[in-house]
């Protein structure tokens, strides 16, 4: 027969000081694993999610950033006549040939500089991009010394505001429009008109990337094969997916970091559960031994007491994930190696984190629990009930 | 009997729980030395003295800007320069794209580089080699152990930035102050094979003569070129590689806040434990106290108990953080991010310290209610 699982909470009740304290140290070690996990989550989504299936981006050969391309300007007129390419309303295909430049800005809350991303793009680059919904304002004009920013950029750094004036390369910027792209990349970067930005980064004559917009998902693929085969062109066609799916490489570091921080943590609080558990087992040995002599066999027992880690570490779980919930939504930057330049992305809870921090706590309880557990179902009952 | 003796004894008199409590102790400073080194290794260490007098020059709108690379002989007009290096960043693969086989490359000018690395130590032999052979490269001898380079081998660099791939022979290894995990080429090859590499600097690394002439040498440069269309940043080396550290994001607040979240934890658990283990013997004080130990001497055995457990966690924990830091620096898909980290005698002395503190607070308040009972009610006490 098995203990009631009430026996349990009455303990744990009983005991409340070691309780508490138990379940915080629990809990803030779930804490620190569901920030780092948030953070990987919302990591993985500014960059995994980033990017267009239908988009096919074109760099010179070798190339495998954006920033580092730059090829003849001329070839994007043989680009934008390749088969497979999406027309717009007036028929003409919707291409964009673009530049990937760096600006130093400062932070807003004082922080010191950091290198922003600007792209300089034709006015197909909106087109080619739905994903990205103004906010406020309204997108950049050509051939004017405009910009609009992405949301992260808006929320980061000074003078990133509508109407403000930014200052990069030669001067001021005016910034007539706030973008959204729902956490994805762009939200780090600053838009502008392809001509005005290549002029201030001395860029004429050449283009570091273009975008062609391709009508389905078979037509993206053939484009890009058309591009990288063409033995005149010496360019490179990949997917925009593929593109920044290969970015997340920037958070190798916190991950693995935070991983190693989150199994220490892990190890540590396991063994002080099994403190206090062993704790509980020695105060009531001989309240167990009564158990054994009414009948309880041991293998309800060593239930029992498991159960009653996994209460107190569930206990834990749970306060740690409240404690982390004012984070939830917080955002912060990683340097990205590709683009040299911050990607900032949003601390992201989301259910699967949730259930792993849970089951997290759960095995740090079924391993602080069980040996306790098992010396509580083996004890003699005589000896037991004498001391 | 000494006092010290009954402390160590009675620390360990339930030896169960006291190896626990050490582990438990032992992970979470292990972590805490961790997090501390990466804060040293970024914050806090100021390198060399000589890489104090380094100075970097670049475009002022960012780093992906170049400069003409006529600025190199104006810079070196500027008096408290005593010389000056083009240093191009290359940003080529080598074997493939994995973050592990990832290093850094420069572009640069042989005879004049390490008169600006004057803490880098090359064989004399090996520098005049390298000097003399123009598709030569000289290597961090950290980094050619790590892939096992010998002198003479030869290096391939695909190029990502400049549509060229270097094939380049070993000339030398030099050994700097920390390791670079850098190599340094001679930048004409580049220029030769790609036009637009002709004529341009990514950046200077300038050498000043004296600490005093640092900032000087900073303001005249930037002001020499405050006008021309490139204009320039010049910064110490220092705060141009915390440009990069600036750049992962809010760093310093994410290592705060996980040594927060490590000591307190530290602390519930070790104080979990001193009042388990004091409360068990409140007969046991009561006898003392009847013997003749007065309060303060009561108090003195318990915190001494658990300073002795945690220190014992402190100093297994910081050692093994160290040996996790090694492990780690050299683990696949690390990249760069620990490179050149140790932990230092200040590090280990702070984690001892913060394990000392952690005992010191979790057994004062259970050691001050023990040292405060009344002897009647104490030996009455049954637990």
């Amino acid at each position: 027969m098995a203990i009631p699982i009430s026996y349990n909470i009455r303990n744990l009740k009983l005991r409340k000081g070691l309780t508490i304290m138990t379940a915080l140290g629990i809990a803030l070690t779930v804490t620190t694993a569901v920030f780092l996990m948030a953070l990987l989550a919302g990591l993985q989504k500014a960059f995994v999610s980033s990017g267009d299936a239908l988009n096919v981006l074109v760099m010179r050969k070798g190339s495998t950033a954006e920033l580092s391309g730059g090829f003849d300007a001329t070839l994007f007129n043989t680009l934008k006549t390749l088969p497979g390419i999406a027309k717009d309303g007036q028929g003409e295909p919707i291409a964009s040939g673009e530049w990937v430049v760096v600006a130093v800005l400062p932070r807003k809350d004082g922080t010191g500089e950091v290198n922003v991303s600007v792209r300089g793009m034709m006015p197909a680059g909106l087109t080619l991009r739905p994903k990205a919904k103004l906010v406020e304002g309204r997108w950049f004009s050509p051939g004017q010394r405009e910009v609009v920013v992405g949301k992260s950029i808006h929320d980061r750094f000074s003078g990133a505001n509508v109407n403000d004036n930014l200052d990069f390369a030669k001067g001021q910027w005016k910034v007539v429009g706030i973008f959204d792209s729902g956490g994805t990349a762009y939200d780090s970067e600053i838009w502008g008109d392809l001509n005005q930005i290549a002029v201030d980064f001395d860029r004429q004559g050449g283009l570091g990337s273009a975008y062609l917009r391709a009508t389905d998902p078979v037509a993206a693929d053939a484009l890009k094969n058309r591009v990288s085969d063409d033995q005149r062109l010496k360019l490179e066609g990949g997917l925009e997916t593929d593109y920044y799916k290969k970015q997340t490489n920037s958070g190798g570091a916190i991950k693995y970091i935070g991983f190693v921080v989150a199994v220490i943590m892990a190890i540590g609080s396991s063994f002080a559960a099994m403190n206090t558990m062993y704790a509980a087992v020695a105060y009531r040995a001989r309240e167990i031994a009564t158990l054994r002599v009414i009948g309880f066999s041991r293998p309800s027992i060593l239930t029992s007491f498991v159960l009653e880690s996994l209460l107190l570490s569930l206990l834990g779980a749970a306060v740690g994930i409240i404690l982390m919930l004012p984070f939830n939504g917080m955002s912060t930057g990683v340097g990205n190696n590709v683009t040299f330049s911050e990607t900032v992305f949003s601390l992201h809870m989301t259910l699967g984190v949730v259930l792993i921090a849970v089951a997290f706590a759960l095995v740090m309880g079924l391993i602080g629990g069980f040996f306790p557990a098992w010396q509580a179902a083996r004890q003699e009952i005589l000896t037991a009930l004498r001391g | 009997m000494t006092l010290t003796r009954f402390v160590t004894k009675s620390a360990f008199r339930n030896k169960r729980r006291s190896i626990l409590t050490v582990l438990s102790i032992t992970f979470s400073l292990l972590l805490l030395t961790f997090m501390m080194t990466i804060w040293h290794g970024f914050y806090i260490d100021k390198g060399s003295t000589e890489s104090a007098l380094r100075l970097i020059t670049r475009h002022r709108v960012s780093l992906t800007q170049a400069m003409p690379i006529s600025y190199r002989e104006k810079i070196r007009t500027i008096t408290g320069v005593v010389a000056v290096a083009p240093t191009n960043w290359f940003g080529g693969q080598y074997k493939d794209p994995k973050p592990e086989n990832f290093f850094a490359q420069f572009g640069t000018d042989p005879d004049e580089a390490f008169k600006v690395l004057t803490d880098f130590k090359i064989p004399a032999d090996q520098l005049a080699a390298w000097q003399h052979d123009q598709a030569g490269v000289v290597v961090d001898s950290e980094l050619a152990k790590k892939f096992g380079w010998k002198i003479g081998d030869r290096i391939m660099l695909q190029g990502t930035i400049y549509p060229v791939n270097l094939e380049l022979t070993i000339r030398g290894m030099y050994t700097a102050p920390e390791p670079t995990s850098s190599v340094y080429f001679n930048q004409k090859y580049v220029e030769e094979a790609v036009a637009f590499a002709k004529g341009n600097a990514g950046t200077f690394s300038i050498l000043a003569d004296s600490a005093d002439d640092v900032p000087k040498v900073a303001a005249a440069v930037d002001a020499m070129f405050h006008n021309s269309p490139q204009p320039t940043k010049t910064e110490t080396e220092k705060a141009f590689q915390l440009g990069f550290i600036n750049s992962i994001g809010n760093v310093k607040a994410f290592i705060l806040s996980i040594c927060f979240a490590v000591v307190f934890a530290t602390l519930l658990v070790s104080a979990n434990t001193m009042a388990m283990s004091i409360r068990e013997r409140t007969r046991e004080v009561a006898v003392l106290k009847t013997l003749g130990f007065t309060r303060q001497t009561i108090l003195g055995l318990y915190i001494g108990e658990g300073v002795i457990v945690t220190l014992i966690g402190g100093v297994l924990g910081s050692l093994l953080g160290a040996g996790l830091i090694t492990a780690l620096t050299h683990a696949p898909g690390m990249g760069l991010f620990l490179a050149g980290m140790k932990v230092t005698g200040s590090t280990f002395l702070l984690a001892v310290f913060v394990a000392a503190m952690v005992g010191f607070l979790s057994a004062i308040v259970p050691a001050y209610h023990a040292a405060k009972v009344d002897i009647v009610e104490g030996l009455r006490y049954i637990g």
